[in-house]
C-alpha cells in the first residue's frame, strides 16, 4: 500500500506544479511541470452532480491542465449510460451503475471491458421557506404522504407525532416539485419508492414522473425554491448545494435506525460509508442508518478499458485523479455541499481509474494489475 | 400610446441597468465559470452564436430572396399561391416544432448526425426562411410596374428586367427584410435546445458535437440558483440587444446606401 | 438600375454586356425562372418533410394512445424504453396552457397594437413619430428569451405580483381569478407573451395602416369626420384582413412561443381553471424535459409537437376563413 500512497502523492502534487507554473501567465506555459496534457474530451449523463462537474472541469480546464477541455453534458442518467454504450461520448456518468447486461453490451460494442467507479456522493434536501419549519422531523412515509397529497396541513397527526415538541404553523403544506426532468429528482423518487410501497406502486421514480394533482411545479433548483418562498406552507426537495446556497430551511428526516438526521456534509458522509461496497463497485446507498442522511445519491463514471487515443485516455484518467485527489477539488465538492469518497473507497476507486485504456495495447498484465489492486485493498 | 411604450422602456432600461457592469472586454473573450462564481463570460455562447448565424444567413436568406422573386415576377399560377399559401402558414409555425422537426430529421434521424452547429443552423435557416421569402414579396410587389415596363421596353428580357431593375429597387426593402429574419434567428432559444444542444465551450466542429449560443447559456444562466450567473445573464441580454441593435442600424444604412445608388 | 438596362448584360458580368438579345440572354430566361421556381419549392418540400417525419416518429404514441386519447388525457408518465411505448400520455394540460395564455395574449396585445399603430401613423408629431416607431421595430426583435428574464426576475415582482394581489381581492370569487397566487402562473405568462408579441402586431399594423391611401383619409376628414371615426369606419374597415393578419402572426408567436413561457407558466404538469394557477404550455412541456427525456418520452414530445403544430394551423386556417368572409363583405359594402 505504500506504493500506492506515494503514486497518490505524486499524482496529486502535478496539479499543484501546475497551477504553481501555470498562474500568471495564463497556464500557457507550464511544460516544464510535465503535465501539459492536450486533449478534448466528452462526456454525458447524471445532471445530478452537475454543477460539480462544471466546476471542476472549468477549474481543471482554467488551472491545471489548460490543453484539456471537457465538455459535459447534463443529459439524464438512462441517456449517460446509453451514450456510453453507443460510445458517442469519451466517458458517461449515471445514478446508477451498469448492470451485467450493460456490461455485455459494453463488451460486445468496444471490444474490451467497461469500467464504473463511484467519484461523489450527494443528499437531496427537503427544504422549507419558514425558518421556523428548520428541523421538523419527517420520515419517508410523512414525505410520500406530503407528496402524493393525503398530508395536507402541518398539524397533521403524522408530523405531529415526529415533532411533539414543536410549534407547527396552521399552515396549508403546499407540495413544489421539479417540473424539468432532473438527477434531483430522481434520488428523491428513487428513495421514496424503496422505502414506501404504495409510492412505488403509484408513482414510481424517474427523472421526470406524474406528480399527484395540485402541486407546485418549479423549473430547476430555484424555481423549486421561489415556489417555496412564494407559500407560506410550501416544501420542497432541492440538491443540497443549492440548500446550501440559498439558506433555506431543511427537514431532519428519519433514517433506517429512526435516527432524525440532518442533511449535513458529515451526514451525507456517513451515509456513504454506510453502504457496503463490493469489488465491483456496484452497491446502491439505499436503507442507511447510523449517522448517515437517508435520501442519498452515488454517481458512477463509466470509462472502457482500451480505444481510446493515448492522449485522451491521459487525460480522462489525469482529469478523474485530480478531481478525487486535488485538495482544490475536494474543497469545490464540499462548497457545493457534495460528500467526497472515504480514503479507503478513493484508494480503490483511483486503482480502478488507473485501467483505463489499459488494455489497449495487448493489455496482457492487466489481469495482473488488478488482482494486485484487489489485494491491496484487503490488506488495507 | 405611451402605456403600450412602458413595458418596452422598462426592458431597455432593466436590462441596461443590471447588464451594463457586467459587459465588458472579459465577457466576449472568456469562457463562462460555473454559475456560483463571479467573472468570466459568455465567449462560448457568442461564438457558437456567430458560426450558427452564418451558416444560417447562407442557408436561408438566398433561397428566401429567390422564393420571393419567382412569387411575385412568376406568379400568380397555382405553384406561386401553393408556396405563398405554405409559407405563410410555415410562419405560424412554432419555432419549438422546427427544432423537433430537425431533431426527428437530421439529429436523429434520416441523417443520423447527433447535436451541432450545422443542425443548430438548418432550425435557425427553417425558422427565417419564410419571414425573408414574406418580406421580401412585400418589397417586390412595391416596386412600380412602369419599372419593369421601361425596362422591358428598353429591350431586357425578363431575368435582366429582374436583376437589374426589380431586385436594385427592392433592394433597402429586401435588406431589411433579411435583417428582421436575422435579428428573428438571433434570438431563438428553442429550436436550439433541440438541435445544438448547448455547451459552455469554444465548439469549432461543424457538426457531431453539441454547440453553445448566447440565447441558450443566457437561459441556463437565468434558471441557476447563483446569482453571479444571474448577473452574467442579464450582461448576456444587454449584448443580444445591443447585437440587434446594431443589426438594425447597419442594415438601415446599407438599406439607405443602396436606395440612393438604385435611383 | 433602369437606365442602364439598354446597353446591358451578357450573364457572366452584367454590367459589361454586348448586346442584349444574345442567345445566351435566350437560354439564361428559362434558366432563371427554373432556378427561381425550384427555390420557391423548397418551402413545400420543408413542410411536406416537417410533417411526414415528425408524424412517423410520433406514430407509435398515437398508436397507443388514440390521437383523440392523446389530446383528451390528462396523465403524462414518461416510460423507458428503446422498442415499444410503455408510458401513458395525456397531452391535455399542455394543451390548455398553450390554449389560455395566448388567449391572454392576443387579447390584451390586440386593441393596444391597433391603437398604437393608429396613433404612430396618423396622429403623432412627425418628430415623434419616426423615432417612436424606430422604436417599436427595434424591439420588435427583441428576443424571447430576454422577455422571459426580465418577467421572471423584474415584472413578476415589481408588477405582476402587486397586481394579482389585488386583483384576488377584487374578483377573487370568479373562478378564473381564484387564489392562491404563485407568481408564476397561466396570467403571468399570458401577459408577458401580451407585451411580446404587441412590437411585431404594432409594426405589422402600422405597415398595413399606412399603405392606406391617404386621400381617402382626407377625404373622410373632410366630411367632418373625427379621428375616432376615420379609424373605425375608414382605416379598421380597408385594413381588416391587415390586422387579421397580424393577430394571426401574434398568435402564431403566441402559442409556440417557448422560452419565455417556460420561464413563466410555472411547468406544473397539471391544469385548473384559476388564471393565478400554475401549468405547462406544450412547448414549453417539450422545452423543459427534453434534455434530460428518454429516447421513448422524446417520442411523445414529438407527439405534443405534432398536436401543437395542428393546433397552429387550424388557427391559422380559421383566420384564413375569416379574413376571407371578411374581404367579401367589404368588397360588397364598397359596391
Amino acid at each position: 500500500m505504500r506504493n500506492g500512497r506515494s503514486k497518490l502523492a505524486v499524482l496529486a502534487a502535478i496539479p499543484l506544479l501546475a497551477t504553481a507554473c501555470g498562474s500568471g501567465s495564463d497556464g500557457a506555459d507550464d511544460s516544464a511541470s510535465g503535465g501539459d496534457l492536450s486533449a478534448s474530451l466528452t462526456g454525458a449523463g447524471a445532471s445530478f452532480p452537475d454543477p460539480l462537474f462544471q466546476d471542476w472541469m472549468h477549474t481543471y480546464s482554467q488551472e491545471v491542465q489548460p490543453g484539456v477541455s471537457i465538455n459535459y453534458q447534463s443529459v439524464g442518467s438512462g441517456a449517460g449510460i446509453e451514450q456510453f454504450l453507443e460510445q458517442t461520448v469519451n466517458f458517461g456518468s449515471s445514478e446508477r451503475y451498469l448492470t451485467d447486461e450493460d456490461l455485455a453490451t459494453a463488451a460486445d460494442g468496444r471490444g474490451c471491458e467497461a469500467l464504473q467507479f463511484p467519484v461523489v456522493f450527494g443528499s437531496v434536501v427537503i427544504a422549507f421557506d419558514n425558518p421556523d419549519l428548520d428541523g421538523l422531523v419527517l420520515d419517508a412515509e410523512t414525505i410520500a404522504g406530503i407528496y402524493s397529497g393525503d398530508i395536507t396541513s402541518y398539524t397533521d397527526p403524522a408530523i405531529a407525532d415526529l415533532n411533539p415538541d414543536m410549534d407547527l404553523p396552521d399552515d396549508e403544506i403546499i407540495p413544489v416539485h421539479r417540473s424539468d426532468s432532473s438527477g434531483t429528482t430522481e434520488v428523491f423518487t428513487h428513495y421514496l419508492s424503496t422505502e414506501v410501497d404504495s409510492w412505488a406502486d403509484e408513482y414510481g421514480s424517474g427523472g421526470e414522473i406524474d406528480w399527484a394533482p395540485g402541486l407546485v411545479g418549479g423549473q430547476g433548483n430555484d424555481g423549486v425554491a421561489q415556489g417555496i418562498s412564494q407559500n407560506p406552507g410550501g416544501v420542497g426537495y432541492v440538491n443540497q448545494a443549492f440548500a446550501q446556497e440559498a439558506g433555506l430551511a431543511s427537514a431532519h428526516v428519519i433514517n433506517a435506525d429512526g435516527e432524525p438526521i440532518a442533511p449535513t456534509l458529515e451526514s451525507t458522509t456517513a451515509a456513504s460509508e454506510e453502504a457496503e461496497i463490493p469489488e465491483d463497485f456496484r452497491f446502491s446507498i439505499d436503507g442507511i442508518g447510523g449517522a448517515g442522511y437517508p435520501i442519498a445519491g452515488t454517481n458512477w463514471i463509466f470509462t472502457y478499458t482500451c480505444g481510446y487515443e493515448q492522449a485522451e485516455a491521459d487525460a480522462i484518467i489525469d482529469f478523474w485523479t485530480w478531481a478525487l485527489t486535488d485538495e482544490g477539488a475536494n474543497e469545490i465538492v464540499a462548497e457545493l455541499g457534495y460528500a467526497p469518497l472515504g480514503d479507503e473507497l478513493k484508494e480503490r476507486v483511483l486503482a480502478e481509474i488507473e485501467r483505463t485504456n489499459s488494455e489497449n495495447e495487448g493489455g496482457g498484465d492487466t489481469e495482473a494489475d488488478a488482482d494486485a489492486n484487489a489485494e491491496d485493498d484487503s490488506q488495507e | 400610446m405611451v402605456v403600450a411604450m412602458i413595458p418596452l422602456v422598462l426592458i431597455v432600461f432593466e436590462v441596461t441597468r443590471r447588464g451594463i457592469g457586467v459587459v465588458n472586454l472579459d465577457f466576449v473573450t472568456q469562457v463562462e465559470p460555473p454559475p456560483r462564481r463571479e467573472g468570466g463570460g459568455y465567449a462560448a455562447g457568442f461564438f457558437g452564436t456567430l458560426y450558427i448565424m452564418a451558416l444560417a444567413v447562407l442557408m436561408s436568406i438566398p433561397f428566401g430572396i429567390a422564393t420571393a422573386v419567382y412569387i411575385v415576377e412568376y406568379g400568380p399560377n397555382r405553384l406561386t399561391s401553393a408556396i405563398r399559401f405554405f409559407t405563410d402558414v410555415m410562419t405560424g409555425i412554432p419555432s419549438i416544432f422546427v427544432g423537433l422537426f430537425v431533431y426527428g430529421l437530421l439529429v436523429i434521424g434520416w441523417g443520423g448526425m447527433g447535436f451541432g452547429t450545422f443542425v443548430g443552423a438548418v432550425a435557425i435557416a427553417v425558422m427565417m426562411l419564410p419571414i425573408v421569402t414574406r418580406s421580401s414579396e412585400e418589397m417586390l410587389r412595391l416596386v412600380p410596374n412602369e419599372m419593369r415596363n421601361a425596362s422591358y421596353g428598353l429591350g431586357a428580357r425578363k431575368w435582366q428586367t429582374i436583376v437589374h431593375t426589380v431586385l436594385p429597387a427592392a433592394a433597402p426593402g429586401l435588406t431589411t427584410g433579411s435583417m428582421l429574419a436575422i435579428a428573428r434567428g438571433i434570438g431563438e432559444t428553442a429550436p436550439l435546445l433541440l438541435t445544438a444542444f448547448g455547451t459552455g465551450l469554444v465548439v469549432t466542429t461543424f457538426q457531431g458535437d453539441p454547440q453553445g449560443a448566447v440565447p441558450m447559456q443566457l437561459y441556463r444562466g437565468a434558471t441557476q440558483p447563483f446569482e453571479a450567473g444571474i448577473d452574467r445573464a442579464w450582461g448576456a441580454a444587454l449584448c443580444l440587444f445591443v447585437l440587434v441593435l446594431a443589426f438594425t442600424v447597419v442594415a438601415r444604412w446599407v438599406g439607405s446606401k443602396a436606395s440612393t445608388n438604385a435611383h | 438600375m433602369s437606365t442602364e438596362a439598354p446597353e446591358a448584360p451578357a450573364p457572366e458580368d452584367p454590367r459589361r454586356g454586348t448586346t442584349l438579345r444574345s442567345s445566351k440572354g435566350r437560354m439564361a430566361d428559362p434558366l432563371f425562372k427554373w432556378a427561381v421556381a425550384s427555390c420557391g419549392t423548397i418551402v413545400l418540400v420543408i413542410l411536406a418533410l416537417m410533417v411526414l417525419r415528425t408524424t412517423t416518429e410520433a406514430w407509435p404514441v398515437f398508436a397507443k394512445e388514440g390521437f383523440f386519447g392523446f389530446l383528451t388525457g390528462e396523465q403524462w408518465q414518461s416510460g423507458n424504453s428503446r422498442s415499444e411505448i410503455t408510458g401513458t400520455y395525456g397531452a391535455w394540460p399542455f394543451i390548455y396552457g398553450t390554449l389560455v395564455t395566448a388567449t391572454i395574449a392576443i387579447v390584451i396585445a390586440l386593441p393596444l397594437a391597433i391603437m398604437v399603430s393608429f396613433y404612430l401613423t396618423h396622429m403623432a408629431p412627425r418628430r415623434i413619430a419616426k423615432p417612436l416607431s424606430y422604436t417599436v421595430e427595434l424591439l420588435a426583435a427583441v428576443p424571447s428569451v430576454i422577455f422571459g428574464l426580465w418577467g421572471l426576475h423584474w415584472f413578476l415582482p415589481n408588477v405582476l405580483r402587486p397586481f394579482f394581489e389585488f386583483l384576488e381581492g377584487v374578483l377573487g370569487w370568479f373562478f378564473l381569478f381564484e387564489g392562491p397566487i404563485r407568481g408564476v402562473g397561466y396570467l403571468s405568462a399570458g401577459i408577458v407573451l401580451a407585451i411580446m408579441i404587441l412590437p411585431i402586431m404594432t409594426a405589422i399594423i402600422r405597415e398595413v395602416i399606412a399603405v392606406h391611401p391617404v386621400e381617402q383619409r382626407m377625404a373622410a376628414y373632410a366630411l367632418g369626420s373625427t379621428r375616432w371615426e376615420v379609424l373605425r369606419n375608414v382605416v379598421l374597415p380597408a385594413s381588416f384582413s391587415g390586422i387579421v393578419a397580424a393577430a394571426m402572426l401574434g398568435l402564431g408567436r403566441a402559442l409556440g412561443e417557448t422560452i419565455a413561457v417556460l420561464m413563466l407558466i410555472g411547468g406544473s404538469q397539471s391544469w385548473g381553471a384559476s388564471l393565478f394557477g400554475t401549468g405547462s404550455s406544450m412547448a414549453s412541456h417539450i422545452a423543459a424535459t427534453f434534455g434530460e427525456a428518454t429516447p421513448e418520452s422524446r417520442t411523445a414530445l414529438m407527439a405534443i409537437g405534432v398536436a401543437l403544430f395542428l393546433v397552429t394551423m387550424i388557427v391559422n386556417i380559421l383566420a384564413r376563413v375569416i379574413v376571407w368572409r371578411l374581404g367579401r363583405m367589404t368588397g360588397d359594402a364598397a359596391v
